[in-house]
C-alpha cells in the first residue's frame, strides 16, 4: 500500500507538470505555429485520449472475462484509420476549411447550419458521454481506494470494494478544477488548444510506458506462472473461435464509429488537425499506438487470474498484481498511467461538450431570450466563458450522477459500449453529410432522435438497474407487460445480447429514417448550398456564402458584434479600414461573410449565423444563383453529356465544312469553267463577224451574192450572240429566282403545239420527221405557258440537231399520270453516253455531234423552269437507243390552290 | 510557182468559210477537215505547207492533233498555227510546248492569219 497523501503529493505534481507542459505549449503555439506541437507524433499522441482508463484498466478486466473480445476495440479504429483513410481525409479537410468547432458544429452547418440539429447532436452528446465519464470516475476512485487501501493489495482485491462515493466526489471536483483551468483558462475561445494537446500527448506517453513497465515486469519477474495459471483463464482466451460472431462484428463496428463520432475524438482528430500530413502519420502510428497498448493485456490478464485470489476485480490486475508483489513504484507509475487515461478523456471531454453546449444550446437560447449581456465586448465574453464553465461543472457533475445510479455491478468495458452506442447515432448522418448530396436536414434530425431514443430505450435507461426510470419488472417483461417492447428484446427480436440488440434496432431507425425522410423532404437552400461546399470539398474551397445569399447590414453593428465576440484586437483585423466614420455604412457581402466564417471558429456556425441575422436587414437569396445551385447535379450530368454532344458537333461540323469546302472549290470550278465557256461562246461568233466584215471592207466588189450571204452570216452569228447571251441573264435571273413569271392556269398542251410549229422549220431544213402520239386531253397546269414553251422548244430542238440517224425522227407524247402531266420527247438518235447523263443539265453541256448552233445552256435553263414548276425533267433510262427526256408538271389543283409566287 | 497547200481544221461552218475565202484570196490552196482524225489522216496522205488548226475540235482536240503531228516523223517540219476561242495564257503557253509554230486567237483579223501562214508557208 501507498500512503494516501503520497499519493495525492504524487498526483498533484504531475497535474504541475503538466500545467507546465501546457502553459510551455501555448506559448510556443503564440511564438511559432508550425513548432513541434503541430507535429504528427503530437497529433498521433493526441488522438490517442482514445485509450482511456476502460483502455487502461477495462482492457486486462474485459480479457480476463471474455477472451479476446478486447481486442475490437482497437480493432475497429485500426480499421478506420487504415482502411477509411479517405473518409476522414474530407472530414478533417472540411473541418479545417469551415473552421469546425465540434461535431455538433460540423453536422448543423453541413444541414445548413440547422440550429435544431446542432442541439439534438449536443444532446445526444451529452447523455451518451455520462456514462464514459463515470466510468473513469469509477476507475479513478477504485484505483485509488486500491493503492491507498490499508489492509494490503491483496485484501483489496479479495474484498469487493464499496465504491466510496465521497472520494468519487472529490474526484470529480477535483476534474472540474483541472478542466476548467485547462480547457476554458483564457479568453481565447476559438483557437486550437495546443497546450492541451501537448499536455495530453505527454499523458499518452506517460500511460504507454506505465502499461509497458507492468506487462515487462509481469512477463519477466511472473514468466514462472503457477501451473494452474490456465486453469482460470476464461474458455473464450483459449479457444477463441467461438468469439468471432455477431457481437464482435458488432464491437469492431462501434469502436470504430466512436473513434470518429465520440466529441472527444472529433475535438483532436478534427478540430486541432492543422494539417494533412499528421493526419497521413496518424494512420499508421496510431494503429501502431493501439498495437503497443494491447501487447501485454492478455499476459497481464493471465498472470492475475493465475496469481491473485479469485474473486478478485479483474480491472484492476494492472494495479494489484505490483502491489501484491510489493513493486510499489511500479503499482504508482501504473496507477500515474490510469490517471493519465481517465484524466486526459475527461479533460478534452468536457473541453468539446462544453464548447458544444454553449454553442449550441446556452447561446441559441441565449439570443432568443435576449439573455447576453449588451453593455460592452468584455461582458460578452465573460459570459460565453461562463457558459463554458459553467458547462464542464455539468457534464461532470452528469456523469457523477451516472456513476452513483448505475450502481456497482458494471465492468469498465461495458458502462464504456454503452457510450460507444449512444455516439454512433452520428455515423450515418455524418457520412450521409459527406457524401450524399440529397440528404437533407429534417433526415438527420429524424435519424439521430429515433437512433437516440431507441439507443435511450434499449440501452441507456436499463443500464441503471432498477434504480432508475425502469423497474426490474418492466425490464424483464417490458412495460405494461407488452413483450414486444421488452427492452432487451424488442418485436421479439432477443437471439443478441442487450448491447447487439440495441446496435441493430438504433442504427436500423437510424439509417431507415435518415435516407427516408431525406429523399421525402427538400433541404432547405443554405443547406443545398453547404452540402455542395460539404461533399464538394475537394472540388471547391473558395467559393463564399455571399455568391447566393445577399444580406444587407451596417458595419458599424457588425463590427459591434465582432467586438463583443472576438474582443477588439481581432474584430480590428477585420475591418482594416476601423468602423467607417458614416454609422450607415453599409457592408459587402464578402464582409458580413467574413465576419460570420470568422464568428464561427468561435461560437460555432448556428450561432454565428443567428448573430449576424441580428444585425442583418435584409436577406435575399440571389435566385439565379439558387437556380445555379438547384440544376447544379443535373448540370454535372448534363455536362458529360453536353461535352459529348459538342464533340459530335464539332465533328459534323468539321464535316461540314469539308463538305462546303469542296462544294465551294467545285463552284469555283464550275465558275472557271462558265467564264472559260461563255468566252469561248462569244468569241465564236464573234470571229465569224469579224472576219467577214474584215473580207466586206476590203473587197468591195466582191459579188452580189456572196457579200449577200457574207452579211446573213453576220446577221445570224449576231443573232446567236444575243440568244447567248439571253440565255446567260435567264439562267441567272432563274438561279436568283428573279424572273418574270405569269402564273396562271394553262393547257400545257397548248405551249406544245407551240413549240412544235416554232421547230418545224428547223426539223424541215435537217430532214428530220416530227410524229405527235398520244395527247392528254383537258389538262390544265400552273404557272408560265412561254416559260414551258421555251423548255419544250429546247427539247425539240436538241432532239432534232443531234439527231444523226439515216431516217431521223423526234417522237412527242403526252399523257396524265399519278395526278401530273407528262410529256416524253423521244428521238431516234445516238443517244446519250452513259458517263455524260449526269452532265448533260450542267451549263454548256452539249452533245457529242459537231456543233451547231446554240449555246448549250439549254438543258440548264429547261430544268431550271420546270423546277419552278414543281416538276420534274429526266433523262429516261434508255431503251432501244436514242434519247427519251421525261417532263412531269402536278396539275393545276383547284382555282382555290396555292400558285407559284 | 505553184501553190501552197493549206489545211484548214475548224468545226465552225461559219468561220471555216472566212478561212478559205481570206486563204484562197492569199494565193493558197485550201483544204477543210471537221475533225480531228480526218485531218490526221489528210496530213499524212497529202501534202501541206501549213495546217491552221482550232482547238476545240469534237472528238480528237486540237492539241491532241499537234501532239500526233511532232510524234510523226513524215510530218516533221510540218507548220502548224493553232487557232483558239479561249486565248488564254495557259493555252498558249501549252501549245508553244507542244510544238505549235504560231497562236492565234479568236476573234482574229483576218490581215494577221495571212500573214502567219504566208510566214511560215514560204519560209519552207
Amino acid at each position: 500500500m501507498l500512503p494516501a497523501d503520497v499519493v495525492i503529493l504524487v498526483c498533484l505534481v504531475y497535474v504541475l507538470i503538466l500545467f507546465a507542459v501546457a502553459f510551455a505549449g501555448d506559448r510556443r503555439a503564440r511564438k511559432d505555429q508550425g513548432g513541434w506541437l503541430s507535429s504528427p507524433l503530437v497529433y498521433t499522441l493526441s488522438i490517442s485520449i482514445y485509450c482511456t482508463s476502460w483502455t487502461f484498466f477495462g482492457a486486462v478486466g474485459s480479457a480476463a472475462r471474455n477472451g479476446l473480445e478486447f481486442v475490437t476495440i482497437y480493432l475497429g479504429p485500426t480499421i478506420v484509420f487504415v482502411g477509411w483513410w479517405i473518409f476522414l481525409r474530407k472530414l478533417v479537410t472540411i473541418g479545417r476549411i469551415h473552421h469546425t468547432t465540434s461535431i455538433a458544429d460540423l453536422i448543423s452547418a453541413r444541414f445548413g447550419k440547422n440550429p435544431a440539429l446542432g442541439a439534438l447532436v449536443t444532446v445526444v452528446a451529452l447523455v451518451a458521454t455520462a456514462p464514459y465519464i463515470a466510468l473513469q470516475l469509477k476507475a479513478l476512485t477504485a484505483s485509488y481506494q486500491v493503492i491507498t487501501f490499508h489492509a494490503g493489495a491483496v485484501t483489496a482485491a479479495n474484498i469487493p470494494l464499496a465504491p466510496d462515493y465521497s472520494t468519487a466526489f472529490w474526484v470529480a471536483a477535483g476534474l472540474c478544477v483541472f478542466s476548467i483551468i485547462f480547457g476554458v483558462r483564457n479568453i481565447d475561445v476559438n483557437e486550437r488548444h495546443q497546450g492541451v494537446v501537448a499536455a495530453i500527448a505527454l499523458e499518452a506517453v506517460v500511460k504507454l510506458v506505465a502499461l509497458l513497465v507492468v506487462g515487462i515486469w509481469v512477463v519477466s519477474s511472473v514468466g514462472d506462472l503457477p501451473a494452474g495459471a490456465f486453469a482460470h483463464a476464461p474458455v473464450s482466451l483459449l479457444d477463441p473461435e467461438g468469439t468471432f460472431g455477431t457481437r464482435w462484428v458488432t464491437l469492431c463496428f462501434l469502436a470504430g464509429a466512436a473513434v470518429i463520432c465520440l466529441p472527444r475524438q472529433f475535438q483532436v482528430t478534427v478540430v486541432e488537425n492543422s494539417s494533412e500530413s499528421q493526419l497521413r502519420t496518424a494512420s499508421w502510428l496510431f494503429p501502431a499506438y493501439l498495437f503497443l497498448i494491447c501487447l501485454f493485456v492478455v499476459p497481464i490478464a493471465l498472470a492475475g487470474l493465475g496469481r491473485l485470489p479469485s474473486g478478485s476485480n479483474p480491472d484492476l490486475f494492472v494495479l494489484t498484481l505490483p502491489l501484491s508483489a510489493g513493486q510499489d513504484t511500479i503499482a504508482m507509475l501504473a496507477f500515474l498511467g490510469g490517471f493519465s487515461s481517465a484524466t486526459s478523456m475527461v479533460i478534452v471531454s468536457s473541453i468539446a461538450l462544453s464548447t458544444m453546449i454553449s454553442n449550441h444550446i446556452v447561446m441559441p437560447l441565449a439570443l432568443r431570450f435576449s439573455l447576453v449581456p449588451e453593455a460592452s465586448a468584455q461582458m460578452m465574453r465573460s459570459f460565453i466563458l461562463g457558459a463554458r464553465r459553467a458547462s464542464i461543472v455539468f457534464i461532470i457533475l452528469l456523469g457523477f450522477l451516472y456513476f452513483r445510479l448505475s450502481g456497482t455491478s458494471e465492468a469498465l468495458a461495458a458502462i464504456g459500449l454503452i457510450s460507444f452506442c449512444g455516439v454512433a447515432q452520428f455515423l450515418p448522418s455524418l457520412v450521409g453529410g459527406l457524401y450524399w448530396r440529397r440528404a437533407t436536414e429534417r433526415g438527420a434530425i429524424a435519424g439521430i432522435a429515433a437512433g437516440f431514443a431507441v439507443w435511450l430505450y434499449a440501452l441507456f435507461l436499463p443500464s441503471f438497474g432498477d434504480s432508475f426510470v425502469m423497474s426490474a419488472t418492466m425490464i424483464r417483461e417490458g412495460p405494461w407487460g407488452l413483450e414486444w417492447l421488452r427492452p432487451h428484446g424488442l418485436f421479439g427480436l432477443d437471439r443478441f445480447d442487450s448491447l447487439v440488440h440495441a446496435v441493430i434496432w438504433s442504427m436500423l431507425a437510424n439509417i431507415t429514417l435518415f435516407v427516408g425522410v431525406s429523399l421525402a423532404t427538400e433541404p432547405t437552400p443554405l443547406a443545398r448550398y453547404q452540402s455542395r461546399l460539404f461533399v464538394d470539398v475537394f472540388r471547391r474551397q473558395t467559393e463564399g456564402e455571399f455568391s447566393v445569399i445577399r444580406r444587407i447590414a451596417r458595419v458599424a453593428e457588425l463590427r459591434q458584434i465582432a467586438d463583443r465576440v472576438l474582443g477588439a484586437s481581432e474584430a480590428l483585423a477585420l475591418f482594416p479600414g476601423g468602423t467607417a466614420r458614416d454609422p450607415n455604412a453599409i457592408a459587402s457581402d464578402d464582409l458580413i461573410s467574413q465576419v460570420e466564417h470568422r464568428l464561427g471558429a468561435s461560437v460555432g456556425a448556428a450561432t454565428a449565423r443567428a448573430l449576424v441575422s441580428s444585425v442583418v436587414t435584409s436577406e435575399s437569396i440571389s435566385v439565379d444563383e439558387l437556380k445555379r445551385l438547384a440544376d447544379e447535379t443535373e448540370q454535372i450530368r448534363a455536362y458529360s453529356a453536353e461535352l459529348e454532344r459538342n464533340s459530335r458537333q464539332l465533328e459534323a461540323a468539321a464535316a461540314e465544312l469539308t463538305r462546303a469546302n469542296a462544294r465551294l472549290r467545285e463552284i469555283d470550278m464550275q465558275k472557271d469553267d462558265f467564264l472559260s465557256q461563255v468566252s469561248h461562246e462569244v468569241r465564236t461568233p464573234m470571229t465569224s463577224i469579224r472576219s467577214f466584215s474584215d473580207i466586206l471592207l476590203s473587197n468591195p466588189d466582191l459579188p452580189a451574192g456572196d457579200m449577200d450571204r457574207y452579211l446573213r452570216i453576220i446577221q445570224n452569228e449576231s443573232l446567236r450572240l444575243t440568244r447567248l447571251l439571253d440565255g446567260i441573264l435567264d439562267l441567272n435571273r432563274m438561279e436568283n429566282g428573279v424572273m418574270g413569271w405569269d402564273g396562271r392556269p394553262f393547257d400545257p398542251e397548248a405551249a406544245l403545239d407551240r413549240a412544235m410549229e416554232s421547230c418545224e422549220a428547223l426539223a424541215k431544213a435537217a430532214h428530220v420527221a416530227m410524229k405527235r402520239r398520244a395527247r392528254a386531253s383537258k389538262v390544265v397546269v400552273d404557272g408560265d405557258e412561254d416559260r414551258l414553251a421555251q423548255v419544250f422548244i429546247n427539247l425539240i430542238s436538241n432532239a432534232i440537231r443531234y439527231n444523226t440517224s439515216a431516217s431521223p425522227l423526234v417522237t412527242v407524247t403526252t399523257a396524265v399520270r399519278k395526278g401530273a402531266y407528262e410529256a416524253r420527247i423521244s428521238d431516234n438518235g445516238p443517244g446519250i453516253p452513259e458517263g455524260e447523263r449526269d452532265r448533260i443539265f450542267a451549263k454548256f453541256a452539249r452533245g457529242p455531234m459537231p456543233r451547231q448552233v446554240g449555246a448549250g445552256l439549254g438543258l440548264a435553263i429547261s430544268r431550271q423552269i420546270v423546277d419552278r414548276f414543281g416538276g420534274t425533267l429526266e433523262l429516261a433510262s434508255p431503251g432501244g437507243g436514242g434519247a427519251e427526256f421525261v417532263l412531269t408538271i402536278p396539275l393545276h389543283t383547284n382555282p382555290a390552290a396555292k400558285r407559284p409566287s | 510557182m505553184t501553190q501552197a497547200r493549206i489545211l484548214v481544221v475548224e468545226d465552225e461552218p461559219n468561220i471555216v468559210e472566212s478561212l478559205r475565202f481570206i486563204l484562197a484570196q492569199a494565193g493558197f490552196a485550201v483544204d477543210v477537215s471537221g475533225d480531228g482524225a480526218d485531218a490526221l489522216r489528210r496530213m499524212r496522205s497529202g501534202r501541206y505547207d501549213a495546217v491552221v488548226l482550232d482547238i476545240m475540235l469534237p472528238g480528237l482536240n486540237g492539241f491532241d492533233v499537234l501532239k500526233a503531228v511532232r510524234a510523226d516523223p513524215r510530218l516533221s517540219g510540218l507548220p502548224v498555227i493553232v487557232l483558239t476561242a479561249k486565248g488564254q495564257a495557259t493555252d498558249r503557253k501549252s501549245a508553244q510546248e507542244i510544238g505549235a509554230s504560231a497562236f492565234i486567237t479568236k476573234p482574229f483579223a483576218n490581215a494577221d492569219v495571212v500573214a502567219q501562214v504566208r510566214n511560215l508557208a514560204v519560209r519552207k
